[in-house]
């Protein structure tokens, strides 16, 4: 069993494994931080990045000037933004036989690979993560096409060009493999890859391994999944989530008794408790808008957005913010907003209550019928002319790279009455704010990371009990800024094993056993014999069909009655040759009684030694030596083979046959 | 005992007789037997007996009958005891009923005693009569004390104790007389009855089942802490032996147990005793760290002071048999000594506690601390801390053992030395320093900002960090700690991890609200800048890094934060209002206008303290910038009508009674705008308040008016209570116009309205209040002509329909003169004396306890005849 690692992102993996025969890729995410080394696209012409100097060499060389911009000390990539792809060297991809997916966020890459690869087999998900998936991609493609960019740039990859760029370019990895957005063709195409599955559904996988999704309470849909066959049982453990937010709450129990758990996905800001941070959210966008400013919340059209929403929704009349519009500004606003009304199956508890009363689960609905909260498919058409301030926009993407909320950080960015509030933990904030540098706006960095904390990962790992941990290698130390927090890792016994990109990890249990059925006819013929208590054996001789990766045993073929010879047989009439087959011996030999019987039966001067394995008994004056182990027994004798039987004989009197 | 309540008795007695009419309840019980004391301790039970034959029949009847519930065989077994208190009358029960009911043929060996109430009556009962000697004889008589001894384990906790607590007590009746006048008599000497106890307290401590060792040291702990004679010594000698070989156990069994009578015994001890210092430092020694914490936190609280108050030649003449008493009187009286005038001469016993263990005691208070230094402590080397409190493994051991027990150990160690701050019996010198070095400490590995280099340290903080408990402690100590003082550098981290916390989100509600509790401490004790009033300079820096949290915080989602800061800004409002550099920086942020804003806040709390907030700000002219500068006045204006809206029309009690008190500490103060036109914000106020339905806003309006009355027509004199000083009369001028204008603000309705509210403490005042401006009109000569009046007879008419609680009809405009004779026509003395009574007091007579439980039974037995 192996583990091939394509993604070295704790959050956004992108791993195969190997398994009886069956080749498993488990999430394909994508790495956008690839994304922070370009300059942003902005939605209308900005006089600022377009007059940005180009960037030159320390000897004043400006060969690269037209690739690369200097802002504020930092240098960017003046090209379409790209993104860092999971690897497709390590493997073949071709031979990969599903995909599972366990949330939205973790299928981004997911035309990259179907489309690209010679991936020919089936990716399963849930449906709300291929509902959510689909809107995240259309959301993507949308953003950078209707950007369209004449420059692409190339030059600065080449690898003795890189070394000579400024961090963080200089240090990018793999900047040769980057690519651009994909298009909606491919998400289409890819998304018609996939099978829907619902919680705990059992998908066979060519007989040899069983898959089932299991709720994770991340996000709608999300989900951890089990990879077992008879005797082994793998569970993928992706983003997870012990807290009560609109999800249904994580199945745990069915974690239980796993020979391997590969956990990734845990919370990317261990440090910031998301209840604590939804109180900050609200304390800072409460006091902006009281001071006459504007609030700018970066964000993806879809997960802690509702969250969000149902928070303000309790507290913005408590806090007299009711004239304050809200503004949802994305091409997905309104499907993501209706979306989440209709997946009831897939809410908490407290929500699916509320569909059959029947009220709309999230109480979003109510601030959209107020007009408290108002959603535009982008900056232009109806926004412009609906648009009033003192505001609050949640508006993408969260890298600050592309989408509308470039525009509004170029708008409001020169007034120190606003504020720019970062929710999302997928993005450094102070690397995304870079290109807008110098800032006057405020910046407030309150990540809301719901997904398990390594306190709660702890918790999780002594109830279920795996017997290896399989994770990310950044959670199997402190994070290297904050050493001294031994806290900030994954405690457990026998240590987790780590992995890191471009990785093959050996998946440390052996598989020893496989299940076989016994045909009745074959079961009747069996005539067990008690060795010990409550332990019977019987002799089998069968035939093994094996076909799906099931094995049967069928009663062995009657020998061919002797018809003259004159007949050819053919070759699917070939039979194995049965043997006539010795009795089997069992029992072990008491090595006292033993010598006593031999002195019974003349002989004499024996002598016995212990050995590391069992016993050794001389018969020095027959020169012969009889050597006594747990699973043999051998007789060495100078060619007396009379004496050899009379022995065998002797030894035998001792085990039972069957 | 009155004849009402002779004459109801026999019924009620019968009804207690009758299994088929149970007492409603167990409180009606309770109250008989306190009134049975009360009339026994008046008078003589032997008469009331006699009188009463009732009650002995009662006490017959309980024994013979089989099926009455064990709260009347309880009840009957106290009342026995309650009489049989005073030897004659214990005689006189003695021949037949005593031993009936206490002895072995009573309910001791029937079906009752499984009922706990019943063991409890029984022992209860015993405590009352064992009063004389002849009690004494009753008991060993009757083998009670073998009772008693297995009653120490029964699975009742209350019938256990009461157990423990009635042995000391037979002990102190047994040892009081042969103990009186000599000195702590020998062991050989006692009593047999003494002899069997301690005996028993003897082969407990030598016990191998812990429980047993408990019941000893708890009824040792008793005897230490309650029975003063000369005998505790004696005993302590006889048992200490024994007390110090629990110490050579390893655990040390029942080591709280063990805590609590050491202690007692140390407070209880009058002299200084060798033997007593060594076993507690032998203990201290023995016990682990989170056991010996309250020992020595004990033994530092131990009181010696009051030896220096003593003249020199009065210690020399010391008599030591007479001072035995008197000094457990006067250590227990201790707290009373510190406001002692210093002429006063006390002469006193006991020694000091022996420097030593002091030492010893406070090394095992500081060690967890010391431990926490050292692991955190940035460089290797001598740390120069905590000195003789160096971390030992052990003490590691503990700290990193679990989470719970390093969490316990350092929760106790903060709060045992929090207490300790502020005595004066503290260790001297304090290391005021190392100790605000610790909290320091504690508090970045709670919030995880400190990087601790070494392991132990790494360790400490995956177990500290986000723990709500020891942040909470560590900052209750930290607030303790700003009574002293401490290096510059130090006080700088203080208020930089304060501000830490203020700022950090992950803060929670609590720990936030302490956070505000220590900077207040804080702020106000830092230094003021000599020559100057105004803020030091650091101070000044931290209020200006403090006001955007105050501000971020203030619209905090969670209400009880939103409160914490408000509180924190009255109170530093209230204490720095007038120095410059907070009013500067208080005036450059938007807190006040934040502050402001949560008058409409959605929780009452919150707009309870914002009221009391923007009051203070405004008090101090800090309120919210007017909006309209050539008009200055019209922001305050707006506040006051703001606050005038809250108290008319807010739902909730909390931020109506907080206007309340705004408005009358603003008129106390003179208010700018209130003295502007005192008279129309009085009316409009006792208007508002005349109508709410909150007793306190009433009372609080009853508050205001006084003030006013004072501003009319001068003080009540001396505010202390037990000044008897009247008030003055005011000059006749003043008074006619004074009168005036109560007429106008209509005082007169809102006061006579609640001379007659349905709430006590409304009327009280109320009736203060007129009885102070009666005794300010006494020389008003026109009332007798006023008092003729019509007008004044209808208005007496009105108010007794007010006391007849028909309060619809309004009393109309009223003249002064008319007032002053109504003063008079009214008995307000009697009215207040009235109030004085408790408002049970009728119900409160034993008649109406016998009546009532009569009733409760007529009313069962009503129902009973319905049934068939």
């Amino acid at each position: 069993m192996k583990l091939y690692c394509l993604s070295g992102h704790p959050t956004l993996p992108c791993n195969v494994l190997k398994f009886k025969s069956t080749t498993i890729m488990l999430d394909c995410g994508l790495d956008m931080n690839s994304t922070l080394n370009f300059l942003p696209l902005p939605l209308v012409q900005s006089p600022r990045l377009s007059n940005l100097p180009g960037w030159s060499l320390k000897d004043g060389n400006a060969f690269l000037d037209k690739e690369l911009k200097e802002c504020s000390g930092h240098v960017f990539v003046d090209s379409v933004p790209e993104f860092c792809l999971p690897e497709t060297e390590l493997i073949d991809l071709s031979t990969v036989d599903v995909i599972l997916i366990s949330n939205y966020h973790c299928m981004m890459a997911l035309p990259y690979i179907t489309e690209h690869t010679g991936f020919t087999g089936t990716v399963y998900a849930t449906e709300p993560s291929v509902q959510i998936g689909r809107l995240l991609m259309e959301e993507l493609v949308n953003f950078i096409e209707r950007v369209p960019k004449a420059q692409s740039a190339s030059l600065w990859k080449n690898k003795d060009i890189q070394r000579l760029l400024p961090s963080p370019l200089k240090d990018a990895v793999e900047v040769s493999t980057w690519r651009r957005c994909y298009t909606m063709q491919e998400v289409n195409s890819a998304l018609s890859k996939i099978q829907l599955v619902g919680y705990s559904q059992k998908i066979e996988l060519f007989g040899a391994v069983q898959v089932t999704p299991l709720s994770s309470g991340y996000a709608l849909g999300s989900s951890n999944w089990i990879i077992q066959s008879h005797y082994e049982k793998v569970s993928y453990v992706s983003g997870s989530s012990l807290l009560t937010t609109h999800p249904q709450p994580m199945d745990q129990a069915s974690l239980k008794n796993s020979d391997v758990l590969i956990l990734t996905g845990l919370t990317q800001i261990p440090t910031a408790n998301p209840d604590s941070m939804v109180g900050e959210f609200c304390s800072n966008l409460a006091l902006t808008v009281r001071n006459g400013g504007n609030v700018l919340v970066p964000c993806y059209p879809s997960g802690v957005i509702y969250d969000l929403l149902e928070c303000l929704y309790q507290y913005i009349d408590s806090a007299g913010l009711s004239s304050i519009p809200f503004y949802f500004i994305s091409p997905v606003a309104n499907s993501s907003l209706e979306f989440s009304q209709i997946f009831a199956e897939w809410l908490c508890h407290n929500k699916q209550t509320k569909v059959y009363l029947p009220e709309p689960p999230f109480p979003h609905a109510e601030l959209i019928q107020t007009n408290k909260l108002k959603h535009y498919p982008s900056i232009h058409g109806d926004f412009s002319n609906d648009f009033r301030q003192p505001c609050v926009v949640f508006t993408g993407h969260p890298s600050l790279r592309f989408g509308d909320v470039v525009h509004f950080m170029e708008l409001w960015g020169k007034s120190s009455l606003n504020t720019v509030i970062f929710t999302e933990p997928d993005f450094s904030y102070l690397e995304a704010l870079a290109p807008y540098q110098p800032l006057a706006m405020k910046c407030i960095y309150c990540p809301i990371d719901t997904r398990l904390n390594f306190i709660q990962v702890s918790k999780l790992l002594k109830e279920v009990q795996p017997l290896h941990v399989v994770c990310p290698e950044q959670y199997t130390q402190p994070p290297p800024a904050q050493s001294h927090r031994i806290d900030l890792m994954i405690d457990c016994q026998p240590p987790a094993m780590s992995y890191r990109r471009a990785e093959v990890l050996a998946l440390p249990f052996k598989r020893r056993y496989e299940k076989i059925e016994i045909m009745p006819e074959l079961a009747d013929s069996l005539v067990p014999m008690e060795i010990k208590p409550g332990v019977s054996l019987a002799t089998v001789s069968a035939v093994l069909h094996t076909k799906d990766n099931k094995h049967i045993l069928q009663p062995p073929p009657r020998p061919a009655q002797p018809t003259g010879g004159k007949k050819r047989k053919r070759a699917s009439d070939d039979i194995p040759d049965c043997k006539v087959l010795k009795p089997l011996l069992s029992g072990s030999i008491p090595v006292e009684q033993f010598v006593q019987t031999l002195e019974k039966h003349g002989f004499s001067d024996i002598k016995v030694e212990d050995t590391a394995k069992g016993h050794i008994v001389l018969l020095q004056e027959a020169e012969t030596l009889i050597q006594i182990e747990e699973d043999s027994t051998h007789i060495i004798c100078d060619n007396d083979e009379m004496l050899r039987v009379r022995l065998r004989d002797l030894v035998l009197k001792f085990l039972q046959k069957f | 005992m009155d004849p009402e309540c002779s004459r109801l008795l026999p019924a009620l007695c019968a009804v207690l007789a009758d299994p088929r009419q149970p007492v409603a309840d167990d409180t009606c019980l309770e109250k008989l037997l306190d009134w049975f004391t009360a009339v026994t301790e008046a008078g003589s039970s032997l008469l009331l007996l006699q009188e009463n034959p009732c009650l002995v029949e009662l006490l017959f009847h309980v024994l013979k009958s089989q099926d009455l519930s064990s709260r009347i065989l309880s009840f009957s077994l106290r009342l026995a005891g309650i009489f049989a208190a005073q030897e004659d009358c214990f005689q006189y029960l003695q021949g037949e009923l005593l031993p009936m009911l206490f002895g072995e043929v009573g309910p001791l060996g029937g079906a009752a005693w499984t009922a706990p109430a019943v063991r409890s009556g029984w022992i209860q009962g015993l405590r009352t009569l064992a009063q004389h000697p002849s009690a004494l004889h009753f008991l060993a008589a009757c083998g009670a004390v073998d009772t008693i001894f297995s009653l120490q384990g029964d699975p009742s906790l209350f019938v256990a104790s009461a157990a423990g607590q009635l042995l000391v007590h037979i002990l102190d009746l047994v040892m009081r007389g042969p103990a009186e006048g000599r000195r702590s008599p020998q062991a050989c000497d006692w009593p047999a009855c003494a002899q069997k106890i301690v005996g028993h307290i003897e082969d407990s401590l030598c016990s191998t089942d812990i429980p047993q060792v408990t019941q000893a040291l708890s009824v040792l702990t008793t005897a230490f802490g309650h029975c003063h004679g000369l005998w505790t010594q004696g005993l302590w000698v006889r048992l200490s032996p024994l007390v110090a070989r629990l110490l050579e156990k390893d655990p040390v069994p029942a080591s709280h147990s063990l805590v609590d009578l050491l202690l007692s015994v140390a407070r209880s001890a009058p002299s200084s005793d060798r033997d007593l210092w060594e076993t507690l430092a032998q203990t201290l020694s023995h016990l682990s760290p989170t056991q010996a914490g309250p020992l020595a936190l004990g033994i530092l609280k131990l009181q010696d002071c009051f030896i220096h108050r003593l003249p020199k030649d009065r210690r020399d003449s010391w008599s030591s048999p007479a001072q035995s008493r008197a000094g457990f009187i006067l250590r227990t009286c201790s707290a009373a000594f510190c406001h002692l005038p210093s002429g006063l001469t006390l002469w006193i016993l006991g020694h000091p506690v022996p420097q030593v263990l002091r030492t010893q005691a406070f090394g095992i208070l500081l060690q967890p601390l010391a431990c926490v230094l050292e692991a955190a402590a940035q460089a290797p080397g001598p740390p120069g801390l905590l000195e003789g409190a160096a971390a030992d493994s052990m003490m590691v051991d503990t700290l990193l053992s679990s989470k719970s027990a390093c969490v316990g150990l350092l929760c106790c160690a903060l709060a045992h030395l929090g207490l300790l701050q502020p005595l004066p019996q503290r260790p001297s010198p304090w290391p005021q320093a190392p100790l605000l070095g610790a909290a320091v400490t504690i508090l970045r590995l709670c919030s995880g900002s400190a990087a601790p280099t070494s392991d132990v340290g790494g360790r400490l903080c995956a177990i500290l960090v986000g723990c709500g408990r020891v942040q909470r402690a560590a900052l209750d100590f930290l607030g303790a700690l700003s009574q002293g003082t401490g290096p510059q550098e130090l006080v700088t981290q203080v208020f930089s991890v304060l501000l830490e916390y203020l700022v950090s989100p992950e803060s929670s509600s609590m720990v936030l609200k302490k956070a505000f509790q220590a900077t207040l401490r804080w702020l106000l004790s830092s230094p003021k800048t000599p020559g100057c009033c105004d803020l030091d300079p650091h101070t000044q820096l931290f209020l200006r890094e403090l006001l955007p949290v105050l501000q971020k915080r203030l619209c905090s989602p969670c209400w009880e934060v939103r409160d914490s800061v408000l509180e924190f800004l009255t109170q530093m409002t209230r204490h720095c209002g007038g120095q410059a550099g907070f009013r500067q920086a208080l005036l450059a942020s938007e807190v006040p206008e934040l502050t402001k804003q949560l008058l409409r806040d959605p929780e009452s709390y919150v707009r309870a303290s914002a009221v009391t907030a923007t009051g203070q700000l405004s008090s101090w002219g800090l309120c919210a910038t007017p909006a309209i500068p050539e008009c200055p006045g019209a922001q305050q204006e707006s506040l006051l009508v703001e606050l005038l809206h809250i108290l008319s029309t807010d739902s909730e009690g909390f931020p109506r009674r907080a206007v309340m008190q705004v408005f009358t500490e603003w008129l106390r103060d003179g208010h700018a705008d209130v003295a502007e036109d005192a008279e129309r914000f009085v009316a409009g106020v006792l208007q508002a308040a005349s109508r709410d339905l909150d007793w306190e806003v009433r009372a609080q309006g009853l508050e205001l008016a006084l003030v006013f009355l004072e501003q009319l027509l001068g003080q009540r004199g001396s505010h202390c209570p037990y000044a008897v000083a009247l008030p003055e009369t005011a000059p006749p001028g003043v008074l006619d116009q004074a009168l005036q204008v109560l007429c106008r603000v209509q005082l007169f309705e809102f006061a006579f309205r609640a001379l007659f509210d349905c709430d006590r403490p409304v009327a009280q005042k109320s009736c203060d209040l007129l009885l102070f401006l009666r005794a300010k009109a006494a020389p008003c000569g026109s009332s007798q002509e006023a008092g003729d009046s019509p007008n004044v007879a209808s208005v007496e008419a009105t108010l007794q329909r007010w006391q007849a609680g028909e309060q619809g009809q309004p009393l109309g405009y009223l003249e002064p003169g008319a007032v002053v004779a109504l003063l008079r026509s009214i008995d307000l003395e009697g009215l207040r004396d009235t109030l004085a009574e408790s408002s049970d007091h009728v119900e409160k007579s034993p008649q109406s306890l016998l009546q009532d439980m009569l009733a409760a039974v007529g009313v069962l037995g009503e129902n009973e005849a319905d049934c068939y």
